[in-house]
């Protein structure tokens, strides 16, 4: 079904998104203003910061120079979050559905809701089966509330169907990194990559979506480092680095079989590091023999000259640091391009010491620690597996219940719409995410939410996928709760409660909890507090990969977090409560719960994995009537799918609506200046944006940011074509075409943001 | 209490991301009422990312306070130049049509000339300018000179400009390679390609606007 034309203008005058200014400045700082030492709500980094607080509210900021790792630097997003904080548009009210209302929702109390969200999955349970009712959970909850979600999905639902927005954003590393090392976690803390002599960045655009590792790199070239960057578009950190790859979006594992190839070729690898603690290599180079230079530049569309330049700068170097983020990894051959990447590193064998690193860059504010305990469609507390006996029976043991009474494991986040689609889902809890905007092909995901006989989101503020809820339950904002996440590090930090809820919004945890005891199914789920939460964490994840078993929260406030695995027992079996945390991993001799002792990773063997990363093609290559690439990424001033941003006002002037990149030779073709109004469309959906003519993207390529909604959203271009190991989506590369357009008719009726 | 004599600010634009953090930090400061005083200028948005943040550079003898026909612009004892004062300030624009960085703005709204003070009621207090304490690519250091020689072995302070025949030294320093001349001549910039250009002009050379159109 088409959008409405105009949307619903009583629902955006209602709910937002509006746009929050300076709070009021004539007011003098009272004497019960204070600070709260917390972590941005925003990306991976968690750069610590503190809240200005006064009475009830967040009004502004202090840089928190102390914490370790950004020392009071923040982003834009970070600096304005505090206007989040009593916003017009924060959700205080349960909402119902109500076609006789003008804005689509009547205010009910909020035990009211609670009792009809309960109703609804017993009904719908009861009728149709436990899998029928599916819960979708969110990368930027605090630890505590992921192992909850995980817990209530899959004990007391007893619903297979659980997964969360990480789907969009983490797995394609996780799974690289599990097949390769046994773990799935960053494997050096950041200043690793002060002493690098040689930083390769793959696919990540620091200095807009991790804008403070920006020094880190910066500060390693003061040391001497040469900076390689592999990127579709000259990004700002690609502006000076040294060597500069511009490939054709989806070619990035070709490019790494390339440089292992030359690697192979020149002698440029660790041979004694490859025999010792490595297995798979013999395979690896033989099928690295066909990606020459002339083949490898032919496919990625690199030049062979900056080919060979990369592979001898990588090759020789003595420390090194490579880093990737979505830019390999949202592809249907994520995993492959991840795989390519580690390859490199583990030929180089410049890994598991000072300044020799390795890490992703994750993308949401616990997109680490969202991962590990349980919340994914496959997975138990302390990065177990749902569909291994053994971890199946530790879990089980830790929540009192029998392993027969666990559910199988479930399907990822699209195929949960697939399965509505079938008619297998019908109901569906939704949490911190907000597929209509994020998911790719939304359009489906429309249909979807319209399909679903029941649907309830729990939110702070009425976000585009609540505006298809039959309940609206209203959350608690990052600065209402307390709870830790884990970040890019690997370091488990601490967030801080500021602020208490406002009006019958409560903490999420509280109201998972208060559906399960109206379901009476609340055995196992009458935590008290985070603290209580995180102490059967800590159970929980003891003895896995992920283990948190030494973790407190004090320890975390006396150290600047704590790097997991902390394990509080020994190799010996003795307690070692006083465990510090693992700063870097894969040290040599170091001991893992998998190779105990075998060797530094995390296989019974102790030895990393080659894995032979093979190429394909985009799932959709361009064509005659689609003869564009399109890439999508983000913004300096938006986060995700905009919920928080796209209400900071600010933020949204910053960079107020989605424009296209497009490079001036296509443009001169197209016969589109800056500014003109262009349609991009692809064999899904189209959008009509205004054109940035930049020189910094690839003359085949054009880039749109997705943080918008409805008819500004390039998701309803973007291709659901999924890794088939991780499931991770296409979001960068599909085809289009683009023609010259005019200003859209909605244009004189939404604000930017909306 | 003056700001530390041996704390200075040091711009390092070319490290700058354009992210716009200083900008939004600017705001957040207690003495500037919501105002941005920070500029984000774009050199050339068509070829180049670059971007350069632009701060007051609290010059030793401040063309603006010069040129003000209602002495209302004051240079503090320990070296700050503050934005005019709201009772003297005419707002004619000398200050802003004279400062040869183009660092005064008029809010017109104000009546009122406001730009930089180097966050002076943070600075006089010991702690760090908000631009600089939040900057995620330190393109704005604020610390003391042993420490930026430590943390940028290949670059040099500088703190004279010559703008043709007006020699300016200033607070704020910019920082410049090693190997440059010990001041920045501006005007002999004006003849100057800029660095960066010749590089996206040239990167995607071998890219063809699409195999199929």
């Amino acid at each position: 079904m088409p959008l409405p034309e105009p949307e619903n203008l009583s629902l955006l005058a209602t709910f937002g998104p509006h746009r929050a200014y300076e709070r009021d400045r004539a007011q003098e700082p009272g004497a019960d203003e204070h600070l709260v030492k917390t972590h941005c709500c925003f990306c991976g980094q968690q750069c610590g910061i503190q809240l200005k607080v006064r009475g009830d509210a967040v009004v502004g900021f202090e840089p928190w120079y102390d914490f370790p790792f950004n020392k009071g630097k923040l982003c834009p997003k970070g600096i304005k979050r505090y206007l989040q904080n009593h916003h017009p548009d924060r959700l205080v009210r349960a909402y119902t559905k109500d076609a006789s209302a003008p804005e689509g929702f009547r205010a009910l109390p909020y035990a009211q809701a609670i009792g009809r969200v309960a109703g609804e999955i017993e009904r719908i349970q009861s009728t149709f089966g436990k899998d029928a009712f599916a819960v979708l959970s969110g990368a930027s909850l605090t630890t505590e509330k992921t192992y909850l979600m995980g817990k209530f999905a899959h004990m007391a639902l007893r619903t297979a169907n659980i997964d969360y927005n990480g789907r969009l954003c983490m797995v394609s590393a996780g799974a690289g990194n599990k097949k390769a090392f046994g773990v799935d976690r960053g494997a050096n803390p950041w200043d690793d990559i002060l002493g690098a002599e040689v930083i390769f960045i793959a696919g990540a655009n620091i200095a807009e979506c991790a804008p403070i590792t920006t020094d880190y790199v910066w500060q390693a070239r003061e040391r001497g480092a040469k900076v390689i960057m592999v990127d579709p578009r000259l990004t700002p950190l690609a502006r000076t680095c040294d060597l500069y790859l511009p490939v054709k979006p989806g070619r990035d594992v070709a490019l790494f079989n390339g440089i292992v190839h030359l690697m192979i070729a020149n002698d440029w690898i660790d041979r004694a590091f490859i025999d010792q603690h490595t297995v798979g290599f013999d395979a690896l180079a033989a099928h690295v023999a066909e990606w020459t230079p002339a083949r490898t530049a032919e496919v990625t569309g690199i030049a062979e000259p900056l080919i060979r330049r990369a592979a001898e700068l990588w090759g020789r170097a003595k420390t090194s640091f490579l880093m990737h983020a979505r830019g390999i990894e949202h592809h249907s051959h994520g995993v492959q391009n991840v795989l390519g990447a580690i390859n490199m590193v583990l030929a180089s064998g410049r890994i598991g010491r000072e300044f020799c690193g390795y890490a992703t860059i994750t993308g949401q504010a616990n997109g680490q620690g969202g991962r590990e305990h349980g919340q994914k469609c496959d997975q138990l507390p302390g990065g177990r597996d749902l569909a291994n006996p053994e971890h199946r029976a530790y879990i089980a043991g830790v929540w009192g219940i029998t392993p027969d009474e666990l559910p199988q494991p479930g399907v990822d986040a699209y195929e949960i719409f697939r399965k509505v689609d079938s008619g297998e889902i019908r109901g569906l809890l939704s949490i911190c995410f907000n597929p209509l905007v994020s998911l790719p092909d939304n359009n489906f995901i429309r249909k979807m939410l319209e399909k679903l006989e029941f649907f309830v989101a729990i939110d702070f503020f009425m976000s585009e996928t609540a505006r298809y809820a039959d309940i609206v339950l209203p959350g608690s904002l990052h600065e209402e709760d307390e709870g830790t996440v884990t970040q890019v590090e690997g370091r488990v930090i601490k967030i801080n409660k500021a602020v208490p809820c406002p009006g019958e919004a409560r903490q999420d945890w509280v109201i998972i909890q208060d559906i399960a005891r109206a379901l009476g199914r609340e055995r196992g789920l009458t935590f008290t507090s985070p603290a209580a939460i995180f102490d059967e964490l800590r159970v929980a994840s003891r003895g896995g990969i992920c283990d948190y078993s030494a973790i407190t929260y004090d320890k975390i406030d006396a150290h600047y977090g704590v790097f997991w695995p902390c394990p509080d027992t020994g190799p010996d079996g003795q307690p070692t409560p006083d465990h510090p945390g693992t700063k870097r991993l894969f040290e040599p001799g170091s001991w893992n719960p998998i190779a105990r002792g075998a060797g530094p990773f995390y296989f019974p063997d102790g030895k990393a994995r080659f894995n032979v990363s093979l190429y394909s093609p985009p799932r959709e290559d361009v064509d005659t009537d689609f003869p564009i690439i399109l890439t999508t990424g983000r913004v300096v001033s938006q986060f995700l799918s905009g919920n928080q941003t796209r209400r900071i006002g600010p933020l949204v002037d910053h960079y107020p609506e989605p424009r296209v990149e497009i490079h001036p030779r296509l443009a001169e073709h197209l016969g589109v200046v800056d500014g003109d109004w262009v349609r991009v469309s692809s064999r899904r959906g189209e959008c009509t944006v205004q054109a940035s003519i930049v020189r910094t993207i690839r003359p085949d390529t054009v880039f749109i940011p997705y943080h918008w909604s409805g008819r500004k959203s390039v998701n309803q271009l973007t291709i659901a074509a999924q890794d088939p190991i991780s499931k991770i989506p296409e979001y960068k590369v599909c085809a289009v075409k683009l023609e010259k357009s005019t200003a859209p008719a909605y244009q004189a009726d939404l604000e930017p943001q909306q | 209490m003056p700001v530390p004599s041996d704390l200075h600010f040091y711009v390092d634009p070319a490290r700058c991301i354009g992210c716009n953090a200083c900008v939004q930090a600017c705001s957040e400061c207690d003495s500037h009422k919501g105002q941005s005083m920070i500029q984000l200028d774009f050199i050339d948005t068509l070829r180049s990312p670059q971007t350069v943040p632009v701060v007051c550079m609290h010059c030793d003898s401040p063309t603006c306070a010069e040129v003000c026909p209602a002495d209302a612009i004051k240079r503090t004892e320990d070296g700050v130049v503050l934005s005019a004062r709201k009772p003297r300030c005419i707002a004619c624009n000398n200050c802003v049509l004279a400062c040869p960085f183009g660092v005064p703005k008029m809010n017109t709204e104000m009546g009122l000339m406001m730009k930089c003070d180097m966050c002076y009621d943070r600075t006089s207090v010991g702690k760090k300018p908000m631009c600089a304490s939040v900057c995620p690519s330190q393109a704005l250091f604020y610390g003391t000179r042993e420490e930026i020689e430590r943390l940028r072995p290949a670059s040099q302070a500088v703190q004279t400009f010559q703008f043709g025949r007006q020699t300016i030294t200033t607070r704020v320093r910019m920082m410049v390679p090693r190997d440059a001349p010990g001041q920045v001549s501006v005007t002999d910039g004006f003849s100057d390609p800029g660095i960066g250009h010749e590089v996206s002009d040239d990167v995607y050379a071998n890219v063809s606007i699409g195999s199929h159109s």
